[in-house]
C-alpha cells in the first residue's frame, strides 16, 4: 500500500516525463534512470485514432526505432485524445511539440530517419496549421488556431499521459487531491469548497454539484451505507466527451469519486458505462486494478483509515438510462424506467440509499478544484456558469473533434476560430446543441455566449456537450424528424404522452418531409409539443419536442415551404427532390461509373441524362462530377 | 413471445458457457447481477436464447417474465442469433448530417436485409446503431470489430465484396 510519501516519490521519479511534454522541458534523467531519452512520441489512442490504426502505428514506430538502434533515446507513448479527431491518426513529438496528422504507416520510417536521426522535422507530414505562415517554422501548439482559445481543464491529462500508467497520472498531481482531503480537510469542508467553486453538473441539467453532495451528506441511511455513482452512459448522438476522458484519463474518475465518497460518507461506488465503449471500459478497469494495488482503493486508502472501492456496470444500450433514476434502476438490474422525483437520488438512490450521481466531466473538474481552490475555478467562466465546458464538435465543420473552452466563449469563436469554419465553401445554417433534448441555434445568434442560461434562453440547452454544425444542405425539418425518430425509439414507454405523442409528432414530420404535409400540421406539432412537455415524467419526454420547437422558431419558413409549396429549400428531402444534369456536362462519364443504380446514360463528350425512375437519389454522381453539372431541384 | 417460446435446445458447448457465466457473474443470487450476466451471454453466444433465459431464471431465482422484460428493454440484447457479419451503420447526428442514411439504404438495397434483421443465410445482420462516438470519421460503420470511416455510397459495394 502506498502512503502520501510514496506518492511524492513516484511524482519525483516521473516528473521529467511530464515536463518534457507539458513544458517542453529540457531533457533530464527519466523515470527508469535513463539519461539518454531525448524525445517522446505521443500516439493518440482514442477511439477515432484507434479506428485509424493507432496500434499499428505504435508498433511500427517501435520497430523502426529499434532497427535504427535508438530505442533508448526515443520513447513511444500511447496517450488520450488530442481533440483533432478529423485529422487522425495523430502523433505529437515532444519536447518540440511537432504535430504529425493523418499519419500513415509508410511515412513512419521517414519520420524516424529524417526527424529522429537527422534532426529535421518532416514538414510535409506536419499538420499545416502548425507551420508559421512567414518562415515555415513550427508554431507552439498553443498558438495554433485550434488550440489558441481552448482551455484544457477536464481534458488536462488527455494527450499528456499514458492512461494505462498510474505513475504518470500521479506525476501530474494525480491522487494528491484525495490525499489533501484525507489529511487536511473535513468532509464538510470538501463540500464547501465544491459549493464555493460554483461547479455545475456537466451532464446536461447543470445542477450545482456542491449542493447535491450536501444533500447526500445530510441524508439519513438505515444501515450507514451510501453510494457514489458516475454516469458514463453517454448517449447523445454526436457526443463523445466522456468517452475521451475515460479513455485518456481514467484515474481522474477514481480520484474524484473517492473525494465525493469521503465528503458524503460513502464507501462504495458504481461507474455506469456504455458497453459500446470497449476501450474506455478496458482502460477504466485497468485503472481500478492498479489503484487497488497501490491502496488508493480499498479498506484503508493511503493508510488514512478511509474505505472506498468501486466497480463498473455496463449499460446495455438504452438512452433513457442517462436519466438518473433510470440509471439507478438499471444498476439494480431492472428495466431502465425512470421513477418520480422526489425522493431525489441524493436522499434515496441505489438500493434506496443516499447516492451522489455525477457525470464524468463533472468529476474530472473536482481534483483541480480541491488542489487549486474554489477562487481559482470561480475566476474562469461567466457569472452563472463557472469553469470550462468540453464540446464534441461534429458535422459540417473542418476541425471535427473535441474542444474544451471557458464558459462564455461565443459560438462563432468555437465554430469559426477553433473549428475552422464550414468546409467546401458552404454557408453555415445552424448549430445543434443538447442532442435530442436541445435545439438548433441559427446564424443570428452566433455571437451568443455559451453558458447554461443563454443557451436555454435561445430555446436550446447546454446538454452534455454535443455540438453539431449544419450547413445549407441540411433540411431543418429533416433534422427535427431525425431527433424525433431517436426519441420514439428510445422512449421507455412508461408515460403515454411521451410514448404515443412523440410517435404522432414523428408521423407528422414524416408526412411533411414526404411532401404530404398540410398547413394545419404545424399547429398540430405545436399542440403535441406542449402536451408532451407538460405531462412526461422524466427529462427525456419533457424535452423531446425541443428539436421541433426550436427549428419551428428559427426556420418556420422551411416548414411552410414543405407544406405549401411542396418544396425542400435545402434539397435534402428525397421525395421532393430530383437530380438533373445541365449543359455544363462535358460527357466525361465519371458519373456513369459512380452511379450505383446504373441510372445515368450518355455518349462520351455529350451531355448525360439521369433516368428519374432508376435514380435512387444517393448523390454519388454529384460528388464525382468535376464540372458541378449535376443539380438538385 | 410465441416464436421465442419454442424450445431451442442449446448445444452442449453453449450450455457449458452459460453455466460458467452464471457461476461467475450471478452466483450472489442478487438481482443487480442480472444485466452483467445477460451482457456476457450476449457476447459469448451472440444472442440471448429462450433456453438461456429459462436457465438464468431458475438458477438466479428470478421470474422468467422479468428476465424477458429486461432482455427486450435493452437494445444490446437480441433474441435471435446475429449474422456472421454484423454491419452497424452509425446513425448519430454527425453521421446523419453527412448522409449516413444513404449508406444504410445502399446496404439494405444490396443485401436485401432490413435494419434490425439478419439475412436468411445467416451471413449479414444490419443495424442502424446509436452514435459510436467516432464522429471524426463520419459517416462511419462497423463490421464486427472493424471500423470503416469517411464512407461514400460507392464504398458499400466495395465493402460487401470484402465481407462475403
Amino acid at each position: 500500500m502506498k502512503t502520501i510519501a510514496d506518492l511524492k516519490a513516484i511524482k519525483e521519479k516521473h516528473i521529467y516525463d511530464i515536463e518534457m511534454r507539458r513544458d517542453h522541458g529540457v531533457h533530464k534523467t527519466d523515470s527508469v534512470g535513463n539519461d539518454k531519452v531525448r524525445a517522446h512520441v505521443m500516439v493518440c489512442s482514442g477511439t477515432g485514432c484507434t479506428a485509424g490504426g493507432a496500434e499499428k502505428i505504435i508498433t511500427t514506430f517501435e520497430e523502426c526505432i529499434a532497427e535504427k538502434g535508438i530505442s533508448e533515446e526515443i520513447k513511444v507513448v500511447k496517450t488520450g485524445c488530442f481533440g483533432l479527431c478529423a485529422l487522425g491518426p495523430i502523433v505529437i513529438v515532444y519536447p518540440e511539440g511537432v504535430f504529425y496528422s493523418e499519419v500513415k504507416l509508410e511515412n513512419i520510417p521517414r519520420i524516424v530517419e529524417e526527424h529522429f536521426i537527422g534532426g529535421n522535422v518532416v514538414k510535409e507530414l506536419v499538420y499545416p496549421e502548425t507551420l508559421c505562415k512567414e518562415d515555415n517554422s513550427i508554431l507552439p501548439l498553443d498558438e495554433v488556431d485550434f488550440y489558441k482559445k481552448q482551455m484544457r481543464l477536464a481534458l488536462r491529462n488527455c494527450g499528456l499521459i499514458n492512461p494505462d500508467c498510474i505513475d504518470e497520472y500521479i506525476a501530474n498531481d494525480g491522487y494528491f487531491a484525495i490525499a489533501k482531503c484525507l489529511t487536511e480537510m473535513k468532509p464538510e469542508e470538501v463540500i464547501e469548497v465544491i459549493k464555493a467553486s460554483g461547479l455545475r453538473g456537466r451532464g446536461g441539467a447543470g445542477f450545482p454539484t456542491g449542493l447535491k453532495w450536501g444533500f447526500a451528506a445530510k441524508a439519513d441511511t438505515p444501515d450507514g451505507q451510501k453510494y457514489v455513482a458516475c454516469n458514463a452512459d453517454e448517449g447523445d448522438p454526436g457526443a463523445f466527451m466522456d468517452r475521451s476522458v475515460l479513455e485518456g484519463d481514467p484515474h481522474v474518475l477514481i480520484e474524484a469519486m473517492a473525494i465525493a465518497a469521503y465528503s458524503i460518507g460513502a464507501s462504495y461506488g458504481f461507474v455506469y458505462v456504455r458497453a459500446e465503449y470497449p476501450i474506455a471500459v478496458m482502460r477504466l478497469q485497468r485503472a481500478i486494478d492498479d489503484a487497488r494495488e497501490y491502496g488508493l482503493l480499498g479498506k484503508n486508502v493511503l493508510g488514512k483509515g478511509f474505505e472506498f472501492d468501486l466497480e463498473i456496470r455496463l449499460g446495455a444500450g438504452a438512452f433513457v438510462c442517462g436519466e438518473e433514476t433510470a440509471l439507478i434502476r438499471s444498476i439494480e438490474g431492472n428495466r431502465g424506467e425512470p421513477k418520480p422525483r422526489p425522493p431525489f437520488p441524493a436522499v434515496k438512490g441505489i438500493f434506496d440509499r443516499p447516492t451522489v450521481l455525477n457525470n464524468v466531466e463533472t468529476y474530472a473538474n473536482v481534483p483541480p478544484i480541491i488542489l487549486q481552490g474554489a477562487d481559482w475555478f470561480r475566476g474562469i467562466g461567466t457569472e452563472g456558469s463557472k469553469g470550462t465546458k468540453v464540446f464534441a464538435v461534429g458535422g459540417k465543420i473542418s476541425n471535427v473533434g473535441l474542444v474544451e473552452v471557458p464558459m462564455g466563449i461565443t459560438l462563432r469563436e468555437v465554430i469559426y476560430e477553433i473549428g475552422g469554419g464550414i468546409p467546401n465553401g458552404k454557408e453555415f445554417k445552424a448549430a445543434q446543441t443538447g442532442g435530442p433534448s436541445g435545439g438548433c441555434i441559427p446564424t443570428e445568434h452566433l455571437d451568443a455566449p455559451i453558458d447554461f442560461e443563454s443557451l436555454t434562453a435561445l430555446g436550446s440547452m447546454m446538454g452534455s456537450g454535443g455540438l453539431i454544425v449544419m450547413d445549407e444542405d441540411n433540411c431543418m425539418v429533416d433534422i427535427a424528424k431525425f431527433f424525433l425518430e431517436f426519441t420514439v425509439d428510445e422512449s421507455c414507454g412508461k408515460c403515454p404522452p411521451c410514448r404515443i405523442g412523440t410517435k404522432r409528432m414523428y408521423e407528422i414530420l414524416e408526412r411533411i418531409t414526404e411532401g404530404k404535409g398540410e398547413i394545419e400540421d404545424i399547429q398540430k406539432l405545436e399542440d403535441l409539443a406542449e402536451t408532451i412537455s407538460a405531462n412526461s415524467l422524466c427529462a427525456l419526454g419533457q424535452t423531446a419536442p425541443n428539436p421541433v420547437l426550436s427549428t419551428l422558431k428559427y426556420f418556420r419558413d422551411e416548414y411552410e415551404a414543405h407544406v405549401s409549396e411542396r418544396r425542400c429549400p435545402a434539397g435534402a428531402c428525397r421525395a421532393m427532390t430530383s437530380y438533373h444534369i445541365n449543359e455544363d456536362c462535358k460527357g466525361c462519364a465519371l458519373c456513369i461509373k459512380a452511379c450505383p443504380a446504373d441510372a445515368i446514360t450518355g455518349e462520351r463528350k455529350a451531355v448525360h441524362v439521369i433516368d428519374q425512375i432508376k435514380c435512387v437519389k444517393c448523390g454519388a454522381c454529384v460528388l464525382k462530377c468535376p464540372f458541378k453539372a449535376i443539380v438538385i431541384k | 413471445m410465441s416464436k421465442t417460446n419454442e424450445a431451442q435446445v442449446l448445444c452442449q458447448e453453449s450450455m457449458a458457457l452459460l453455466k460458467d457465466i452464471v457461476k461467475q457473474h450471478g452466483s450472489g443470487g442478487r438481482k443487480d447481477e442480472l444485466i452483467e450476466v445477460l451482457n456476457e451471454v450476449q457476447e459469448k453466444l451472440g444472442y440471448v436464447p429462450y433456453e438461456a433465459q429459462k436457465y438464468i431464471a431458475e438458477t438466479m431465482n428470478l421470474p422468467l417474465a422479468e428476465i424477458f422484460g429486461v432482455v427486450t428493454f435493452y437494445s444490446r440484447f437480441s433474441l435471435k442469433p446475429v449474422g456472421k457479419y454484423k454491419i452497424a451503420v452509425c446513425m448519430g447526428t454527425a453521421c446523419y448530417v453527412k448522409d449516413a442514411q444513404k449508406i444504410l439504404d445502399r446496404f439494405v438495397e444490396l443485401t436485401g436485409v432490413q435494419p434490425g434483421e439478419t439475412s436468411e443465410d445467416g451471413l449479414y445482420s444490419i443495424v442502424a446503431t446509436r452514435c459510436i462516438g467516432a464522429c471524426g470519421l463520419a459517416p462511419v460503420i462497423t463490421i464486427n470489430e472493424d471500423v470503416h470511416g469517411k464512407l461514400v455510397v460507392e464504398d458499400v459495394d466495395r465493402l460487401l465484396e470484402i465481407y462475403k
